[in-house]
């Protein structure tokens, strides 16, 4: 994803904030990119060069930790960020059913952002509330049994309106 | 005076004030409200404000209180109403109208609204309480009593009911004393192999060196396991003093809770426990007058289920990507920066303090030989109660599943309980008569893992579990050792084909060949036991296999591409059309005779149609193979 040079400007400026106050050990690495991506929602490639100039390691080092784990998210994220739930629990319940809602609504895949930059979604492991599954959490608020319809009615509180076509008697015409 | 005596003195004076403070929220009514993931997941905390105003609204005095998970997580959000003149009640699936209620017409009033009633809390003549349903005849609360009866963000909660004792008695004593008890209570590692925890501190605590670390690993990546994160979220307290423990018994100044990011909730509830204990001199330097210091920090995961195990967890601390390394060295002696660090799992610390307060005699009494104590389920998947449930180890399966957990709902039949996570295994019917424990379960191919239980009925399919596993593992492995890596990947593509109808003859013995290979190629746990969920599939259900490959039908009518939804024409209700309005996709049209019918090619196979189609009519069936709707649609 391209960043504008505003974006990069803030990148730059809250990681030299971040960075001020950690030492420069190594073990500090992973605290000071979960602190970035807290303030910026993601770790952007400039942040990464920032952070290796501080603990002085290679920025391939950092990139490293960073595609590593999953938590870290390299583009920045939709305004609300949509975690559909693949755990055990929720892919017994039909949490794949409710990812391939999500995906079909937003027209985006997993691990992408609506052109708008409204909406990312993402798949976590397991959020521990399995006995809600299947699980969507929203911007940190954890929604349980999921239907189809639920995700419609979310979508709709955030303002979305789901495009439903006059298609059904039309469509009932068509097929006689 | 010597230091045991000003220990003693310390913290009985501590424990008196905390007993005051406790005493004090029984003057007057006390509304306890479960805020941990699960029940603010179910909207616990609209219910919290629902009873904050309304008892402003009518001028009560009641003391609210936030507590965490009592286990019963099928009926969240729970609310518990202690009242004087009526033993605790329990109330279950609250509304925002029950909680109305509650305030108005059983503080305002005396009607303790038993219609909405759970259970009470202590044996009564008015209402049934917990310890009288079956389950509270097969529970064993050792490390999960307190949970959900104590604010877990006030230390004098648990200290008023006898927490920190036991680290006040283990200052007072040789750290050898604590290795030696905590070895002869046999308490074996919660975190899923079983490794015994005494031993582990011994080797510690004999291995040369100043520094040494103790850390809790809260790293509960399984997914279906949910005990870690609620014993953190509803008393962090306990496993706080366990590990301080640990640190004395081994001679570790520094701590650390590794967490996962995942569990906000757990991290924040933690950090403050840290603030309190070393408020109340229960951490930081000379702890309680004994001289010994000792200090907690909390060390957040970053999504990488690798990193439960111990090389890797030390390696993420350490700023590296989570790479296990070859073991020995064993952490114990070359750990986080090289030096001699014991990692010990939530569950396991928790039972410490208890171990130390009543002594190992005493926790040998519960379990079995080989596996004294308790453990803790995560029961999820097809059954009624979910929640968590702690009991003896030797407790069957069918206890697990039929009187603790009400059995299969909707009255569908039980086919089988994945145990263990991705390194555990799927036991079928045949199994549920088994005492589980430790030895057990590995010899019935399964894992006590962390403890976590689906249980899967007749609707589940056990090819699809076993690729869910795999896929689970393969998107996991941290890609050092070739067989995981490529291994494993190669076992998803085989399982993938098979579950879309495309297995071929030999797939099976491909799999189990490559299984063995997988086991034995890999350095850590993961791969290691990545192959479980298939052996054990393959070994319990190879039928549903052999249906796949050759019949390219799912009997369990679960894997998508192998299924089709079909409206039965005979059963649809014509003028009804709830399962129109359901589709998301529009597949659904009525055709010429007023009856609905799926167009198969639009279809996204969501089952909203089954869910809609009312349940006196059931048109809605699913298919397998899905040529079977074309067969139909000839027939008609």
């Amino acid at each position: 994803m391209h960043l504008t040079e505003g974006e990069k400007r803030v990148a730059l400026e809250q990681t030299g904030n971040i960075l001020e106050s950690y030492s420069r050990e190594r073990g500090n690495l992973i605290p000071i990119l979960q602190q970035v991506q807290e303030k910026l929602g993601y770790v952007p490639l400039v942040a990464m060069e920032e952070v290796a100039r501080h603990l002085g390691i290679p920025p391939v080092d950092v990139y490293s930790v960073a595609t590593f784990y999953n938590q870290f998210r390299l583009i920045p994220p939709g305004k609300h960020q949509i975690k559909v739930c693949m755990g055990t629990a929720c892919h017994m319940k039909g949490g794949n059913i409710i990812l391939d809602c999500w995906k079909r609504r937003l027209g985006i895949d997993v691990n992408e952002v609506t052109p708008d930059r409204e909406f990312s979604l993402e798949r976590v492991a397991c959020v521990g509330c399995c006995t809600m599954a299947p699980v969507t959490v929203i911007d940190e608020e954890v929604h349980g049994k999921v239907t189809p319809t639920r995700v419609d009615g979310l979508l709709f509180s955030f303002g979305v309106k789901i495009p439903k076509g006059q298609q059904k008697e039309g469509e009932a015409v068509e097929q006689q | 005076m010597n230091s045991s005596s000003i220990v003693a003195e310390t913290f009985a004076k501590l424990q008196q004030k905390s007993r005051t403070a406790w005493q004090s929220l029984r003057d007057r009514p006390l509304i306890l409200v479960g805020t941990a993931t699960c029940g603010r997941a179910a909207g616990a905390l609209e219910i919290l404000k629902v009873i904050k105003e309304e008892l402003e609204k009518h001028g009560i005095d009641a003391q609210v209180l936030e507590v965490g998970c009592m286990g019963h997580c099928y009926a969240e959000p729970l609310v518990t109403v202690y009242k004087p003149g009526f033993p605790p009640i329990s109330y279950g699936y609250v509304t925002e109208g029950i909680a109305g209620r509650l305030v108005q017409d059983f503080l305002g009033g005396d009607d303790p609204c038993l219609e909405f009633a759970l259970a009470a809390l202590e044996t009564n003549d008015m209402v049934p309480a917990l310890t009288d349903f079956p389950r509270g005849m097969i529970e064993k609360p050792i490390i999960l009593d307190k949970c959900g009866l104590i604010d877990p963000e006030q230390i004098e909660h648990y200290i008023a009911l006898g927490g920190y004792a036991a680290q006040a008695r283990a200052l007072t004593r040789e750290p050898e004393w604590v290795v030696e008890e905590i070895k002869a209570s046999g308490l074996r590692g919660r975190g899923g192999a079983g490794f015994p925890t005494g031993r582990k501190w011994e080797t510690c605590r004999l291995a040369p060196g100043e520094k040494k670390y103790v850390i809790c690993n809260a790293d509960e990546g399984d997914p279906g396991a949910f005990m870690d994160r609620a014993i953190l979220e509803s008393n962090p307290h306990e496993v706080l003093e366990g590990l301080a423990i640990a640190a004395y018994a081994v001679g570790a100044r520094q701590g650390y809770f590794y967490i996962r990011a995942e569990y906000p909730l757990a991290v924040e509830r933690v950090k403050k426990a840290i603030e309190q204990a070393r408020q109340a001199g229960l951490l930081g330097t000379n702890i309680l007058g004994s001289g010994f210091s000792f200090d907690v920090d909390v060390f957040q995961g970053s999504g990488a289920f690798v990193c439960g195990e111990e090389t890797a967890l030390i390696a993420s601390m350490e700023g590296e990507p989570g790479l296990p390394r070859h073991r020995p060295p064993f952490p114990a002696t070359a750990g986080l920066r090289g030096r001699p660090t014991v990692i010990n799992n939530v569950k396991t610390l928790a039972y410490v303090p208890h171990i130390i307060e009543r002594g190992a005699q005493w926790f040998r009494e519960t379990g079995t030989a080989g596996s004294p104590g308790t453990a803790v389920f995560a029961l999820a998947g097809k059954v009624i109660n979910t929640g968590l449930a702690e009991v003896p180890m030797g407790t069957t399966l069918r206890q697990l599943v039929y009187d603790v957990g009400s059995g299969i709902p909707k009255g569908k039949s039980f086919k089988a309980v994945q145990i263990g996570g991705p390194s555990g295994g799927c036991l079928p019917e045949a199994a549920l008569d088994m005492p589980i424990d430790f030895d057990s379960l590995s010899q019935a191919g399964a894992m006590m893992g962390s403890g976590g239980m689906v249980i899967l009925d007749e609707d589940d399919c056990m090819v699809e579990i076993a690729r869910f596993f795999l896929d689970f593992t393969q998107k996991e492995s941290c890609g050092k050792c070739t067989m995981c890596r490529l291994g494993t990947r190669q076992m998803l593509d085989i399982l993938e084909a098979i579950t879309k109808g495309q297995g071929k003859p030999g797939d099976i013995e491909l799999l189990l060949e490559l299984a063995e290979d997988v086991k034995a190629g890999s350095l850590c746990g993961l791969g290691k036991t990545a192959p479980n969920p298939v052996l054990s599939t393959i070994r319990y259900f190879r039928d549903e296999y052999e249906a796949h490959i050759k019949e390219r039908r799912c009997p369990a009518l679960m894997c998508q591409e192998l299924i089709a939804y079909y409206i039965l024409p005979e059963k649809c209700e014509r003028s009804c059309d709830a399962c129109v309005g359901s589709c998301p996709v529009e597949a659904i049209y009525t055709n010429e005779d007023r009856v609905k019918v799926i167009d198969q090619q639009k279809c996204v196979k969501c089952a909203s149609c089954l869910e809609a189609c009312p349940p006196q009519y059931k048109a809605v069936v699913k298919l397998s193979p899905p040529e079977l709707v074309a067969e139909r649609g000839r027939k008609v």
